[in-house]
């Protein structure tokens, strides 16, 4: 193991051009995947800000009895895909509308009769926050007799569904292609590697090393390029989001959990890719 | 020790590089493999230490089936058999020491008797004092010498050694094959492959001589050249 160790680390100082090549062009693939990464993790975020706001309202007809809306409210609360379903009552609902309808204050000062319907908001639970759901939920709501209208923005729930499911698609689709254009590349270097020490492997196969031992230093060779390639990906990852966000758009960076998936995504490219050429080196010679 | 019955060697594109091959060499033995180039003097060698395929006949080399042996077996054969080449072989970014060393790490030697094992051999061939040059800084003779401790590093019981002199001046030459005669006197089969006639005249060992791909002569069976060309 010691030797293996120190023949993985001889290579870097014996071809350090070759080397930061290989580091560098899997930083590079590594960092594409990256800042779609980036993209995809804003995405994210900010439709879940988004569908957070999903919110059915079922509005109330007027003079229900208040034991009737409360015990609604239980009934709505344990519906599966309900997280929260608050009563507004009339008096609520004028209130808040003049508190956020600051323009209309005075139109609203001088109302003798609340036009405003008593009502029931209801919040799904994440999971739920689909057009299927929330069409589903609002079908029940009206069930109760004394709801007037269920009103949700459903145009809107089907387009961020959609937005949702296009995001991932693009998201996986593009991440794939550049993953296999980094495997390619690792894959290559690693090979100008073993064809660099094509002579040295000659040779140890001449004093009766197994291909195994030869191949041990060329996979952790591979494994620590494809791990420096990781780390210098996240670190431009990480330069690109600052620029982003001090010029651009204020964005979220990785969390610790996915910014170390990149690292150990890295070190399996590199993995793989060394794997891949010195297994076809070793059966070819 | 080395067998070779009826032994064929087909070339990739057609022909064949042995034809009908059979020898028999004994431990201990000093056998000189001669004949002009391309007669098969390189593809006997590659036969025993499982470098190209049988493609019939059989090869028996230290216990070894060869032309059964599975790819995973092949480093335990040649870690029985010590080779040696006109061109050295040597790693250039590595001491002669670390070149003798190499033979032994590969094998998973334990590594607290490298370095009294290879001084050992590095002694033997007169290089101890060089241990810590670069191959570029010796002469061919003296990286011969390497190379050859190198292929002694692992005690095998036979030495085979493809034109270890091609390169060499007569004088470097004279040098490496009284070497390789001391290492024969001490035990070690060696099998030198050369086309150099004066060397083979020198000493009185057992000479086979291949001319394209058939064996043509061997001092073992064969009468002595001389009276077989004078009746």
């Amino acid at each position: 193991m010691n030797l293996t160790i120190r023949e993985a680390l001889l290579a870097f100082r014996r071809a350090p051009l070759l080397s930061a090549l290989s580091v560098t062009t899997i930083a590079f693939s590594l960092f594409v995947v990256g800042l779609f990464g980036l993209v995809a993790v804003n995405l994210q975020d900010a439709l879940q800000g988004v569908a957070e706001r999903v919110e059915i309202v079922a509005y109330l007809l007027p003079g229900t009895p208040i034991e009737s809306i409360t015990l609604a409210e239980k009934d709505i609360e344990a519906f599966p895909e309900v997280h929260s379903a608050v009563y507004v009552s009339e008096d609520s609902a004028l209130a808040r509308a003049r508190a956020e309808l600051v323009e209309f204050r005075d139109v609203l000062q001088e109302l003798e009769r609340n036009p405003l319907p008593a009502s029931i908001e209801v919040k799904l639970k994440p999971e739920f926050r689909d057009a299927e759901h929330v069409n589903d939920v609002a079908d029940r709501l009206r069930g109760f007799g004394f709801v007037d209208d269920v009103r949700f923005g459903r145009d809107w729930v089907e387009k961020l569904d959609r937005l949702r499911q296009i995001a991932a698609a693009v998201g996986l689709v593009v991440g794939a292609a550049f993953a296999v254009v980094a495997i390619i590349i690792i894959g290559t270097t690693i090979r100008m590697a073993v064809l660099q020490r094509g002579r040295e492997i000659a040779i140890m196969r001449l004093v009766g090393a197994t291909n195994g031992f030869i191949r041990r230093p060329f996979l952790l060779q591979g494994a620590i390029k494809g791990m420096l390639g990781g780390l210098v990906a996240v670190g431009l990852s990480y330069g690109a989001y600052t620029l982003i966000n001090r010029w651009l758009i204020q964005a979220a960076f990785f969390s610790n959990v996915q910014a170390l998936a990149i690292v150990g995504f890295g070190t399996l490219i590199g993995l793989f890719g060394s794997a891949a050429s010195v297994g076809r080196h070793l059966r070819r010679v | 020790m080395i067998k070779f019955t009826n032994v064929f060697k087909a070339f990739p594109k057609g022909g064949l590089a042995l034809k009908d091959v059979s020898f028999h060499i004994a431990k201990g033995e000093f056998v000189f493999l001669t004949g002009h180039s391309g007669a098969g003097k390189s593809t006997v060698l590659k036969l025993v230490y499982a470098d190209e395929p049988v493609t019939s006949g059989e090869v028996r080399v230290s216990g070894f089936n060869v032309a059964e042996l599975r790819p995973r077996d092949v480093p335990m054969l040649r870690r029985r058999l010590g080779i040696v080449f006109q061109d050295f072989r040597l790693l250039e970014d590595r001491t002669a020491e670390e070149n003798v060393a190499f033979a032994l790490e590969v094998t998973g030697a334990r590594r607290s008797s490298i370095p009294a094992r290879v001084m050992r051999v590095l002694t033997q061939v007169g290089l101890a004092a060089k241990a810590q040059a670069y191959p570029r800084e010796l002469s061919g003779g003296e990286q011969q010498r390497v190379a050859i401790a190198r292929a002694l590093v692992n005690e095998p019981s036979v030495l085979l050694a493809d034109e270890p002199t091609g390169n060499l001046d007569e004088r470097a030459t004279r040098g490496v094959f009284q070497l390789l005669r001391d290492i024969n006197a001490s035990g070690t089969a060696v099998v030198m492959a050369t086309h150099d006639l004066d060397l083979v005249r020198q000493a009185p060992y057992r000479v086979i001589e291949l001319q394209e791909g058939a064996l043509v002569y061997d001092s073992a069976v064969d009468e002595p050249r001389d009276q077989a060309a004078t009746p």
